[in-house]
């Protein structure tokens, strides 16, 4: 009835490219931003933040980032861990090296230098693709966490190997730290997911995204219509690296405040992330914020149903609770391979025609 | 979808039921690679606090609750269960994992929480003028390292020049808590140190233990958790190596650690920091008012084990600051603040042990304003495979407080200087 294009008329060709052609959909995403920056940080308390809503858009902004990297260039990587490890580093580096700059340009600086090693770990792709290519970022993820272990400088010397954020503020209020409140963390997280979302969101969409699709796509088709694989694949790779360096200096800085590479950035987290792009949807930045939802928020969700509500033994919980989140999964990918977003895509087709489907 | 789950969370954070009023939360971890040492200690945690709620009727009158929560050792969902758990007036925290009390003692610190973390944790919190709300007393990983040396020291007469000691620790905070102390006390000593470590979870340690045989160190020092313990006690035997110059810390040396080696874990040592096994008169109530009653922990099967006892020790050590909190205080529902001065007043003697039915089961310690950690002595225990059996073959032994005074003073001034804390109790 009313989401729908006719009556919407563009009378240029800004209006007619933008992101949400639809009305309906842009007052949607108007009111989501409002709700997040409006309402959210005024019902927000210290449970909220630290166990729901920051891990949820630190995990985002992992998934968009490789997101960018497999769904939309076609570059398999299992070395997100390790690259979320490059990143909590060198902001730990920067911020106690530079400790009167502020925490949001260590945080984009240290970003830039995941990209940095994201573009070496990503020449190999210029030769080798597929499994073969996740094998080699697979060596990444061994060769970074080792790195942080075996060399004392990255850890400045310290007894337990642990890195753990000292006070930093913005504005006169501590982002990182213990004295953190809720909202600073939140807001801080969430300012740099809705600028991040919003570059990726135009990127995919302009040249650049357009040349990632076509490499993935058929490379050599691509090659052929004058598309540089050199560029396109190493852009991918740095691109894809600094979303991911970002998100690993905010889990370690803002929502851990202190972590140990092995527990905190292991394979299993470069499992985690891809999970999560699989699930929500290859290339596609809402199926990025769609994964990252189900695979943070449905393990607390479970947690707190049944060991808060139903009162079972926690052990009792936790292996049903893998259970559940696993038996979804499979699940979900058999109902739709192409995950959240396409379900997400499919209701909104159906809405277009609704009420009168035929 | 995240909205209805936001709305379905957030039906279910109203409906929670009211506490009791002497809340001490229970962050275990019953599942995961780290479970064979985390079921028995939370369960002898909980028996306790259910022996004082039954026999007592709590402490000082008022109920204690324990709600438990999961981590499997992860330090994720460790906030969030200190983030679950504290908004229910939680007095005390004591996760047992060096990961989560690193993750925690900023937390704890800005919430006036107490955090009791003994013999684990950060080392450096010993030292009260930094760490106001951290104890780690009886005994932490540096004195157990420093405890390890001594003891070989007296096995071979006083002087370790020219021998070799290897070091097989987990590759974490944890295992790399006590390098610092055995480097200082190898330029005291002149052993030398040979580190090997071992990646999280630890079962795959071929090439440690081929290492171990290549350089074929005089002694071997571990300091492992979980299913690790386990593999480098069969690697050790598959290899020969003599096991009675094996050496655990506390936390790899408990019953699910050596059994599955069979005879093969016949004579090898760890540390203890306190006595072990059922022949303790608090094991009478604890049968009448607990196991019988049905209201044992768990499955109830690690009732008298290694770490039974140290969960059990440490709920102990927390009734008794509850009960000195609630003593300086003058009320009995007291709160976390009052707990934490609690804390700082505890004195454990001799006597008090003998009155709570553990006679000879612990070392008795007084803390203070600058002292949070402790004397750190520990006994020495050997494991006789064919009666399943730990027996203790030392007595206490003090370790060299003329070293490790020295670095818990570097480690924590860094600390203190890194996060701007103004040194307390002058």
């Amino acid at each position: 009835m009313f989401y729908r294009e006719a009556g919407d008329f563009k009378t240029s060709y800004v209006d007619d490219s933008q992101t949400f052609p639809i009305k309906f959909d842009r007052w949607r995403y108007y009111a989501v931003l409002a709700v997040a920056f409006g309402v959210v940080p005024f019902l927000i308390n210290d449970y909220w933040a630290n166990a729901v809503f920051v891990p949820f858009l630190i995990y985002a902004i992992a998934a968009i980032g490789l997101n960018i990297l497999v769904g939309y260039c076609g570059q398999v990587s299992l070395g997100t861990g390790g690259f979320m490890a490059v990143g909590a580093y060198a902001c730990y580096k920067l911020m106690t090296a530079f400790p009167e700059v502020s925490i949001l340009i260590h945080v984009l600086l240290a970003g830039g230098i995941t990209a940095g090693v994201g573009v070496l770990f990503g020449l190999p792709s210029l030769r080798i693709k597929g499994f073969y290519l996740a094998v080699a970022t697979l060596a990444a993820q061994f060769f970074l966490v080792w790195l942080f272990n075996k060399v004392p400088w990255f850890y400045n010397y310290s007894a337990s190997g642990q890195i753990s954020a000292p006070e930093r503020t913005i504005l006169g209020h501590a982002v990182t730290g213990a004295a953190t409140t809720a909202q600073a963390k939140y807001l801080f997280c969430l300012v740099l997911v809705v600028g991040l979302a919003w570059l990726a969101r135009n990127l995919t969409r302009g040249t650049v995204g357009r040349k990632w699709m076509a490499i993935r796509d058929m490379d050599i088709a691509a090659e052929i219509i004058g598309v540089n694989p050199l560029t396109t694949k190493l852009s991918a790779f740095a691109i894809s690296s600094f979303y991911i360096g970002v998100a690993g200096a905010l889990f370690f800085s803002v929502y851990l405040g202190a972590v140990e590479v092995g527990e905190a950035f292991g394979i299993q987290k470069s499992f985690l992330i891809l999970f999560m792009v699989i699930i929500g949807g290859l290339g596609s930045i809402f199926g990025s914020f769609a994964g990252a939802a189900f695979l943070v928020l449905l393990p607390v969700l479970l947690k707190n149903i049944l060991v808060g509500q139903l009162d079972w033994p926690t052990d009792l919980a936790a292996h049903i609770e893998l259970m559940i989140v696993g038996a979804l999964i499979v699940i979900f990918l058999i109902a739709e391979p192409h995950g959240l977003a396409q379900l997400w895509r499919l209701a909104k087709e159906k809405l277009r025609l609704w009420p009168f489907p035929h | 979808m995240k909205k209805t789950l936001t709305a379905l969370a957030l039906a279910m954070a109203a409906a929670t039921p009211a506490l009791a009023e002497l809340v001490v939360p229970n962050l275990s971890y019953r599942t995961g690679p780290y479970a064979p040492g985390g079921i028995p200690y939370a369960d002898g945690f909980n028996d306790y606090f259910t022996l004082l709620n039954e026999r007592d009727g709590g402490i000082g009158g008022e109920k204690v609750a324990n709600p438990e929560c999961e981590t499997a050792y992860n330090t994720e969902k460790g906030v969030e269960c200190y983030e679950a758990t504290k908004g229910s007036g939680a007095l005390v925290y004591n996760p047992l994992s060096t990961g989560i009390t690193y993750q925690l003692i900023p937390k704890v610190t800005a919430d006036g929480i107490p955090l009791y973390t003994p013999g684990y944790g950060r080392t450096s919190a010993a030292n009260g003028k930094v760490f106001s709300n951290v104890f780690n007393y009886p005994a932490n990983y540096w004195d157990a390292a420093s405890v390890a040396v001594k003891y070989l020291l007296d096995e071979n007469g006083g002087d370790l020049s020219g021998k070799k000691i290897a070091l097989v620790y987990h590759n974490s905070a944890y295992g790399k808590e006590p390098i610092r102390t055995l480097q200082e006390l190898s330029k005291k000593h002149g052993y030398e140190l040979v580190e090997v470590p071992v990646d999280h979870p630890g079962q795959e340690q071929k090439s440690q233990w081929l290492q171990i045989r290549r350089d074929k160190p005089d002694y071997v020092l571990m300091w492992g958790w979980g299913v690790m313990n386990a593999v480098a006690i069969q690697e050790a035997a598959n290899i020969k190596f003599p096991m009675e110059n094996f050496i655990g810390v506390w936390w790899s040396g408990s019953e699910n650690d050596v059994l599955p080696a069979g005879d093969g874990a016949n004579g090898y040592k760890s540390l203890a920091m306190h006595g072990t096994g059922m022949d303790y008169p608090v094991y009478a109530d604890l049968k009448q008012y607990v196991y019988d009653a049905g209201k044992a922990s768990g499955a109830g099967d690690q009732v008298g084990s290694v770490l039974y006892s140290r969960g059990m020790y440490a709920a102990l050590v927390i009734s008794e600051a509850i009960r000195k909190a609630q003593e300086l205080a003058g009320t009995s529902a007291v709160n976390a603040a009052q707990v934490r001065d609690g804390f700082e007043a505890l004195e454990i003697t001799e006597e008090r042990m003998a009155e709570l039915g553990l006679p000879h089961f612990g070392q008795p310690f007084a803390a203070s304003c600058s002292d949070h950690g402790g004397p750190g002595a520990a006994l020495i225990q050997q494991w006789d495979a064919s009666a399943k059996k730990w027996s203790l073959i030392t007595g206490f032994i003090a370790p060299d407080d003329e070293v490790l005074t020295p670095l818990v003073m570097e480690d924590s001034a860094a600390f203190a200087a890194e996060n701007n804390i103004a040194e307390r109790c002058n």
